[in-house]
């Protein structure tokens, strides 16, 4: 592996921001009575790859196979299944009518799992997956949905996942961030109607901004402002820092703020980064014709879903601890087959190609990977209602998610919805369960990572009781 | 690590104390261990259970005291009679529950609470929301240190803790702080000089009413106020569409610069359309009411929609003028302060009653890409006026003529004359007529276009009837609980109404008089903040009881009733700090004065500080000789990388991509930078500046690589190195003095002996890589990555 350039040697033992974390207080504390540094005596998962669906994909045409839904095609949902539930401005007023899946599901692997006919490499990896039927969320638009699937609230403000774990958990690398985002820059879904992302979803909220995601460019830069000016050769960055260096300690001796000695160690790992991301992005020592196999033909492109996952894995490999994928296009008010079609192409085969790359590499067992979206999609139809064209429109009360690798349970089937896939009717998992489920693979109690702000101790998993789901994890 | 020693030593100190204090000891142990579960919220949870467990309350006397059984938590005086001192010290199953959801009391404070009962259980009113009582300053050993109360205060607490103060910093540093910490902007080489060449008494004087009358200054304090109330130039939600608020933007910084009184300040944006007849002034500021995030019609529901901006409007009342965290009990009565659900919905009915609609939409039209949404009030300059006249005149002009020509048209030929003589055919006037017609038409399309260059100002307005409100059941924006009607928090002072309906203007009233105890303390304590990095209350954004305790109360009392007494006046308020000695403390020190305290609460040294985004960013440009100093106007698109809103942007936002403004409005300063809220400018953000989603009191201060890959790369920024380079190898002079003068504009002082060698040194070694204006920017450029460049020293 890449050999960071270290400059100087004295670095390793400044404050740097490594390793000084909340928990690695605990575990300094925890080790003078002979605890354990985690929360929880395991943390089976090391890190997270968390592909978010941004838009909300159909449960209906995934995942949730509903057989006999195409008896009840153009039937008027009952009343005594959606209870008088809140709809979108988009619904309110009209016609619920009901539209069955086109596809096909077929079952796959030794669990059986049943999965649409649009996802056949997610298929060949079914025993590595707990598939969660049972998602609900309390959001019906967009922005309020990610942002609570991302901050664990609707309000924005709050720090996000990875940001809650680079908070908790510290570095694992001395070269690169510990929470990267990688967007995909197209999508074959849908061009007209693509929903907005917003930093965010990725940021610090109320946790100091170190820990905020950084998210990283398809095309220029990687990360912003990496690359020296156009004449500035690394000599020559070198020889400036040297200088720079010089005069910091200077001021040191004259002022002693600690902090000056921080801003020596922090343009260190600038130095040093702007060798090990170029080194992280270069795919030259990557196996092309394996790649393709794996991760399929979008992988040549740079920017794309498939990409993505591939530099997720050399992210992984590197000790990055939490990657999240943001691959937007899901929101199929109408037109939905074509559309889900194409968003499909998009991440089945690179998803079921990460978790094998990660398998073959012997990393999945403590790399948890996670695909959701910000809500589910309604049984009724929107738009033109056809037997192979109709929209959806945003349902919050049950949508499917997945996990594999980190410790979870392949081959689960989690949950279960009526026989609309509208209500949950055995085994809800509120989006905060989810995340406190996430964070237990890595040793967390959601309820004791928390932060003061605004008066409240406050946890990722917001202020309602969240449990982890144990059946889920082994 | 810090933490645990204070709280040792704290705890040790605590111990060898006679008297507990309730307020300083007691209350932040109940707060954050108990009163979760036996406190105000009289609700029920999400279970449907007693919010309030075993019907218990223990933020109150009366609740602590009360005999249920004959038992009662806490027997003033006796720990065996003290139920609540029996489960507390229960080894098998102690209070609070081993459950997870309240960390375990430690011993220090077991040991407190014990001393407490002890000596009789006293309760206190919190003593953020009782009036600021007269304080005498306090006798100090060092009669010749202080030179106003203020230090009094400081030095008594400094002493106490057997330390002295730090000397007078130098003049340079002086110089560069107060002109930083006045204006955000660096004291130019001939300001350094004057301030030098002035040895009078008077001089450090004469510097702070220099630089506080400059228009800079404004612009300075503006900075923190929006972050506060969270201004920015797009919607924030969903398509989060091009939104200008910069009208208020630039009244915020007048009122800085005219010196509006505070209360004014604040009644102005609370109730500004209420005044009888209101100026523009007061009507641009009372567009805070317009600050919120909005949605764009189409998704969400109205009723939603209405309901998520007025409960937005209502919290950064609370946390911008109040000190509360207002937005806690939408759902519930507060957990920790006396905030019940009540309280909140009926300030809620305040700000329920807006004229407008709750969704921004009219996509294509002339307000859609103006970024305004009804009501707003048109905001011409006077070119603008100008021309908007004289296409109103051309029009009026166009239409007389046209009626004229129709009433031609209409009126037959005269009788008297047409018996003698025939006349001409009387001619048609219908193509001219038409052709005129075009004309209007043309003249009002034109209209219509300039318009758009035209800035107006979102405002509130009232809706005649007044709008119901209800409590909403848990939150939920669709199930209305009891009906209220708009009142104060019960727990503060009564409001005074001037009518039968309560109005906004009654409540701004209510926030600005004399005996309110928040409103005069939260702002004395923000801005106290702005110049020693925290605030006397460290949770400058929470006064209730999860807040820190102020490390020095007395003095926020004196500063606050000063304030009041000054009639709110916010420049005699800054001048008072800036004056004192405590402010011009040398900021160095030993290791052990930055480990022992390293926020500097003591202020037993001048507080160094890493300086915020914008700072740093007009800082660069000012030293380089870049920066525009334009005021006003429109926000400006600064550069930024390529390509970074394209991928958060919809294609169908608006704004949807992202391109520069030219120069030399590129190099404004960063108040009047675009603030997109979905993606904030990276050099902003980088170097923790919010992203102006929620109100934010105070910033973070972090110190990360992406910092430094900032101060290294940033295209423009490299630039402006590059630009003064050339300016310096134009100057006449020999290197040292070059490089002399260089090290001066950037840090304001001088370079020591070993510095300039450095710096030559530097020079000669950048000559290998490159030419000399290469080698020159190089230097530059090093000068700007320098730590103390990015630092308030």
């Amino acid at each position: 592996m890449f050999d960071p350039q270290t400059r100087r040697q004295f670095l390793n033992t400044t404050g740097m921001g490594l390793g000084a974390t909340v928990l690695g207080n605990l575990a300094a504390q925890a080790a003078q009575t002979g605890g354990h540094g985690y929360h929880l005596p395991k943390a089976p998962a090391k890190r997270v790859i968390f592909c978010f669906m941004a838009g909300a994909p159909s449960q209906l045409d995934l995942f949730d196979y509903k057989p006999d839904l195409h008896k009840r095609f153009k039937e008027a949902l009952p009343d005594s299944v959606t209870k008088g539930q809140r709809v979108t401005a988009m619904t309110k007023g009209r016609a619920k009518l009901v539209a069955p899946s086109m596809f096909k599901f077929k079952q796959h692997g030794q669990s059986g799992m049943h999965l649409s006919e649009v996802l056949p490499h997610l298929g060949s990896v079914a025993d590595d997956l707990a598939l969660i039927k049972s998602t609900s969320t309390t959001a019906i638009n967009h922005d309020p949905g990610k942002t609570l699937f991302c901050t664990g609230t609707e309000i924005p403000g709050k720090a996000s996942m990875g940001a809650w774990l680079s908070y908790g958990l510290g570095r694992m690398n001395e070269n690169l961030p510990d929470f990267i985002v990688l967007n995909s820059a197209f999508w074959s879904g849908d061009r007209q109607n693509v929903q907005g992302l917003y930093s965010r979803l990725w940021g610090s909220g109320f946790l100091p901004s170190k820990h905020q995601g950084v998210p990283f460019q398809p095309s220029g830069d990687p990360v912003l402002f990496l690359s020296n000016p156009a004449n500035v050769s690394r000599k020559t960055r070198s020889k400036m820092l040297d200088l720079v260096t010089k005069l910091n300690e200077e001021e040191m001796s004259k002022i002693g703020d600690p902090e000056i000695q921080t801003t020596i160690a922090q343009q260190e790992m600038a130095f040093r980064m702007q060798a090990s991301v170029p080194e992280l992005t270069d795919l030259k020592q990557e196996n092309e014709a394996i790649n393709e196999k794996l991760y399929g033909p979008e992988v040549k492109k740079s920017g794309s879903f498939a990409r993505n996952c591939l530099l997720a894995r050399r992210m992984a490999e590197r000790g990055v601890r939490f990657i999240q994928l943001f691959h937007r296009g899901w929101d199929h008010h109408v037109g939905l087959p074509k559309k889900v079609r194409g968003q499909a192409y998009d991440v089945d085969q690179p998803c079921a190609g990460l978790i094998n790359d990660l398998k073959q590499r012997g990393m999945l067992d403590d790399t948890l990977v996670v695909f959701a979206g910000e809500f589910g999609r309604t049984t009724y139809c929107q738009g033109k209602l056809a037997r192979d064209n109709y929209g959806r429109d945003h349902h919050p009360k049950c949508f499917s998610t997945w996990m594999a690798g980190g410790g979870i349970k392949g081959g689960t089937v989690y949950g279960e919805t009526d026989d609309y896939s509208y209500n949950v009717v055995k085994d809800e998992v509120p989006v905060r369960d989810f995340s406190a489920t996430i964070l237990h693979q890595l040793g967390i109690d959601h309820d004791r990572l928390t932060f003061p702000f605004m008066g409240l101790d406050q946890k990722l998993t917001g202020v309602n009781p969240a449990k982890v789901v144990k059946d889920i994890v082994s | 690590m810090f933490f645990r020693n204070s709280l040792v030593l704290l705890c040790s100190a605590l111990l060898s104390r006679a008297e507990i204090s309730f307020n300083q000891d007691i209350r932040p142990i109940l707060s954050s261990k108990c009163i979760m579960c036996h406190g105000p919220d009289d609700g029920v949870d999400a279970k449907g259970k007693p919010s309030r467990k075993a019907g218990l309350r223990l933020d109150t006397p009366e609740g602590a005291y009360a005999e249920k059984k004959g038992i009662a938590a806490i027997v003033p005086g006796s720990l065996t009679d003290s139920e609540a001192w029996i489960r507390i010290t229960d080894a098998d199953d102690p209070m609070p529950p081993r459950d997870g959801h309240a960390k375990a009391l430690t011993s220090g404070e077991k040991e407190l609470l014990k001393q407490w009962i002890q000596q009789g259980a006293k309760y206190e009113d919190f003593w953020a929301l009782v009036p600021a009582k007269k304080q005498t300053p306090p006798a100090v050993d060092n009669n010749a240190w202080p030179k106003s109360d203020i230090d009094k205060f400081t030095l008594a607490k400094i002493e106490a803790k057997g330390k002295q103060p730090k000397s007078r910093a130098n003049k340079r540093t002086l110089i560069r702080r107060l002109s930083l910490d006045l204006t955000g902007l660096p004291p130019t080489l001939e300001e350094i000089e004057t301030y030098l060449n002035d040895t009078s008494t008077e001089a450090y004087l004469n510097l702070v009413n220099r630089l506080i009358a400059t228009p800079a200054y404004g612009e300075h304090m503006a900075k923190y106020w929006l972050d506060l109330v969270r201004v920015a130039d797009t919607n924030g939600n969903h398509h989060d569409h091009y939104r200008d608020h910069s009208p208020y933007r630039d009244w915020v910084i007048q009122a800085f610069n005219k010196n509006l009184p505070y209360n004014d300040f604040t009644k102005y944006q609370i109730a500004g359309d209420l005044y009888p007849e209101p100026t523009q002034d007061q009507l641009i500021a009372s567009g805070f009411n317009r600050l919120h995030l909005i949605i764009d019609v189409g998704t969400a529901l109205p009723e939603e929609s209405h309901f998520k901006n007025v409960v937005d409007r209502v919290s950064a009342v609370g946390t911008a003028f109040m000190g509360l965290t207002m937005g806690c009990a939408v759902c519930h009565d507060h957990k920790y302060d006396p905030i019940t659900q009540k309280d909140f919905f009926q300030m809620y009915a305040f700000f329920n009653n807006f004229d407008g609609t709750p969704e921004t939409g009219g996509r294509g039209t002339p307000d859609f890409y103006r970024g305004l949404q009804k009501p707003y009030i048109e905001l011409p300059n006077a070119d603008q006026k100008a021309h908007l006249a004289s296409l109103d005149q051309k029009i009026k002009a166009t239409q007389s003529k046209i009626a004229e020509l129709k009433k031609q048209q209409a009126t037959p030929p005269k009788a008297a004359e047409t018996s003698k003589a025939p006349t001409s055919p009387k001619p048609d006037l219908t193509p001219k007529i038409k052709q005129a017609e075009k004309q209007v038409a043309h003249l009002q399309k034109q209209r219509a276009s300039f318009t758009r260059q035209v800035r107006g100002a979102m405002v509130m307005r009232e809706r005649k009837d007044v709008k119901k409100t209800h409590i909403r059941v848990r939150g939920n924006y669709d199930q209305l609980g009891e009906e209220v009607t708009r009142d104060t928090p019960h727990f503060l002072p009564a409001l005074k109404k001037s009518g039968d309906v309560a109005t906004r203007m009654d409540l701004a009233n209510w926030l600005v008089e004399n005996e309110n105890p928040l409103t005069a303390r939260v702002a004395v304590n923000r801005f106290w903040q702005q110049f020693f990095g925290t605030g006397l209350v460290k949770t400058s954004e929470d006064f209730g009881a999860q807040g820190t305790w102020p490390s020095h109360p007395k003095l926020l009392d004196h500063l606050t009733l000063q304030f009041i007494e000054s009639g709110w006046d916010v420049k005699k308020l800054v001048k008072d700090i800036v004056l004192t000695q405590t402010y011009q403390q040398s900021s160095s020190g030993t290791s052990v004065d930055f480990e022992t305290d390293p926020e500097n609460r003591l202020l037993a040294r001048g507080s160094r500080t890493r300086l915020d985004s914008e700072v740093i960013r007009d800082q660069l440009l000012a030293v380089t000789g870049t920066l525009n100093r334009e005021m006003g106007g429109r926000s400006v698109k600064t550069p930024q990388p390529a390509g970074i809103w394209k991928m958060v942007a919809l294609p169908s936002s608006y704004p949807n991509s992202f391109k520069a403004d030219p120069a030399p409005a590129d190099k404004r300063r960063s108040i009047y930078t675009f603030w997109k809220r979905g993606l904030a400018p990276p050099q902003m953000t980088i170097f923790d500046a919010p992203s102006r989603d929620a109100c934010i009191a105070r910033r973070e201060r972090t110190n990360t690589p992406l910092q430094a890959l900032l101060l290294m790369n940033e295209p423009e920024y490299f630039k402006a190195a590059a630009h003064k380079a050339k300016t310096l190898m134009d100057q006449e002079g020999t290197e040292d003095e070059k490089l002399t003068r260089l090290h001066e504009t950037v840090t304001a002082h001088k370079p020591s002996e070993t510095t300039l060698k450095v710096l030559k040194d530097g020079l000669a070694t950048f000559r290998k890589d490159g030419d000399d204006h290469f080698a020159w920017t190089m230097i530059v450029h090093t000068l700007l990555n320098q730590d103390s460049f990015k630092n308030k020293q």
